[in-house]
């Protein structure tokens, strides 16, 4: 039988009588084991969730769920294809044996696999302070069951609202509390909201359209400490400026953090930022070898981008945890040379204050930004970020049909300031400082990061011959 | 019945507006929302904005209640 024979067989017997496992039942997970379906994979597949739920949509949360409009059960995800998965929901995995090729589950059980998809995403942020998050009316907001929770506290009309952090979600929430005319207070430590992920002269735009909208905005402040009542149930919040915020609601919207305790002793390059993967989501182990049967997609996962000097992805972004789970769920049953890469140009979009906010590519990444198109003053423009003389990333509040046209233009690497579509141009077409907090200052996480160029975030360890 | 609207695809036409006001709901003149598990009264309206989007955003679930996997 020649070499590439072989390799055929190999592949089609790992289709027909392989064993996959798939750790987290969410986006990501559920369009990865579709994908592996639609790929002719028939052998073992199991699906492990640590929530009860089968795979729900998340954005849906902070919007049409907290404004009242959608029950939070109501955000169940559609299906394009049966999965015929065993399905572990309800049970976490709290570890990953390389060598004998085992998941551990909180329950005790090993489930052994010959591939495994690593997708199990973040979780929020909470209040630093454990008897503080523990009063009630305090909230976090990542899960089905955050948001029903968040939803009631809503509905019972409190007296204010204090949001803790001015990113996408803490803004959405804001929002929303206006849309019910429920008096909120928003604290963010940098300089405006969104600051993080879109900079400074965005951010001042987002701020403006916050106050306009009534919420009480404190920027450059953090939140010392909250206090109870005697019934433990929060009423107060102290702030670093020495002010204080009566409120009967909290939110703590600090950003999340990646699932990756239970790869602790695995090997693999897991660390703050995700776990270490190849552009066709293979994991990377601690010593930056890429793995053969270990593969990872949506927020958990980070992975270099030709877009961005290579520089390693983390993306917290919908369409990133479906075309990602897609692409690992092709490489999971092929062989090199049919590897596919995953080269996303990030996108996302967030509704707030009666305006759509989208973006493509990685602002953070540039330097400078050009307002292009039509008005700031009308909250409808769109605006381009630039780096070194090219486009890297654009803005658009309700200028969404414009976006295609900077998306094609930044995956060209073409010229900044780039040429305007020509039409609705602005008076003043002149790139400015974007203004990105400097690295270390404290204020909301991108939900896109650029994390550097080293797969693990851990050094090898070296040791010296002969010992 | 189940529905996912990719809206980063999504460009704010409102033809699902238009075809299904209790499903899809705008915020504005551009931002979306709506009711991702609508009643199945409603499935005529829905793949007819399904159909009407110029985009192609809106998805529809293609096993409708069949295998789906519940809990363990």
């Amino acid at each position: 039988m020649t070499l590439a024979a072989t390799l055929a067989e190999l592949v089609s017997d790992f289709k027909a009588n392989g064993r996959i496992v798939i750790v987290g039942a969410s986006l990501a997970g559920l369009r990865g084991a579709e994908a592996l379906r639609e790929e002719g994979f028939s052998g073992s597949l199991t699906i492990i969730g640590d929530e009860l739920y089968e795979p729900y949509d998340r954005p849906p949360l902070s919007k049409q769920v907290l404004k009242g409009w959608v029950p939070a059960d109501h955000t169940l995800l559609p299906r394009f294809r049966e999965v015929d998965a065993q399905w572990r929901l309800g049970v976490a995995a709290t570890g990953l044996d390389r060598v004998a090729r085992q998941v551990r589950l909180a329950d005790g059980e090993q489930v052994p696999y010959h591939r495994l998809l690593i997708a199990t995403g973040t979780r929020a942020r909470q209040w630093p302070n454990p008897a503080e998050a523990a009063l009630e009316g305090v909230f976090a907001l990542r899960s089905r069951d955050d948001a029903a929770r968040l939803q009631q506290a809503l509905a019972a009309r409190p007296s204010r609202v204090l949001v803790i952090g001015g990113g996408f979600i803490g803004s959405e929430v804001a929002s929303v509390c206006r849309e019910l005319d429920i008096p909120v207070t928003l604290t963010e430590r940098g300089p405006a909201p969104l600051v993080g992920a879109l900079g400074g002269v965005i951010g001042e735009i987002a701020a403006q359209m916050q106050r306009d909208h009534g919420v009480d905005l404190r920027c450059g402040v953090s939140v010392a400490s909250l206090e109870g009542d005697a019934a433990g149930h929060v009423r107060r919040a102290r702030l670093s400026d020495g002010t204080t915020v009566e409120v009967d609601v909290v939110l703590a919207a600090l950003g999340s953090i990646r699932n990756v305790e239970w790869l602790q002793g695995s090997g693999l390059a897991a660390g703050p930022w995700g776990v270490g993967c190849d552009a066709g989501g293979r994991a990377f182990d601690i010593n930056g070898v890429v793995t053969d049967s270990v593969y990872v997609a949506g927020d958990v996962a980070r992975m270099p981008h030709v877009l961005y000097e290579y520089q390693f992805l983390a993306m917290e972004h919908w369409d990133n945890a479906v075309f990602g789970a897609e692409v690992a769920a092709h490489n999971m049953v092929n062989l090199e040379p049919h590897y596919r890469p995953h080269l996303l140009l990030p996108g996302f979009w967030s509704g707030q204050f009666g305006v759509n906010i989208k973006s493509v590519g990685v602002p953070p990444f540039g330097d400078e930004i050009v307002f292009t198109q039509g008005s700031v003053k009308d909250r409808s423009f769109a605006a381009a970020y630039g780096r070194r003389g090219r486009i890297v990333a654009a803005v658009t509040f309700d200028h969404g049909k414009w976006l295609e046209y900077y998306a094609r233009l930044i995956e060209q690497s073409a010229p900044f300031p780039p040429p305007p579509p020509g039409w609705d141009r602005p008076d003043v077409m002149k790139p400015v400082p974007a203004e990105f907090p400097a690295p270390g200052v404290p204020t909301a996480i991108p939900d896109v990061v650029l994390t550097g160029h080293d797969p693990n975030e851990r050094r090898a360890e070296f040791r010296p011959r002969g010992q | 019945m189940r529905i996912v609207v990719d809206l980063n695809r999504c460009q704010g036409y409102a033809q699902c507006v238009y075809l299904a006001h209790e499903v899809f709901r705008l915020t504005g003149t551009e931002a979306l929302t709506y009711e991702p598990n609508p009643d199945d009264a409603r499935r005529l309206q829905v793949e007819r904005a399904a159909a009407a989007c110029p985009v192609r955003a809106i998805m529809i679930d293609r096993l409708d209640g069949a295998e789906r996997g519940a809990a363990s």
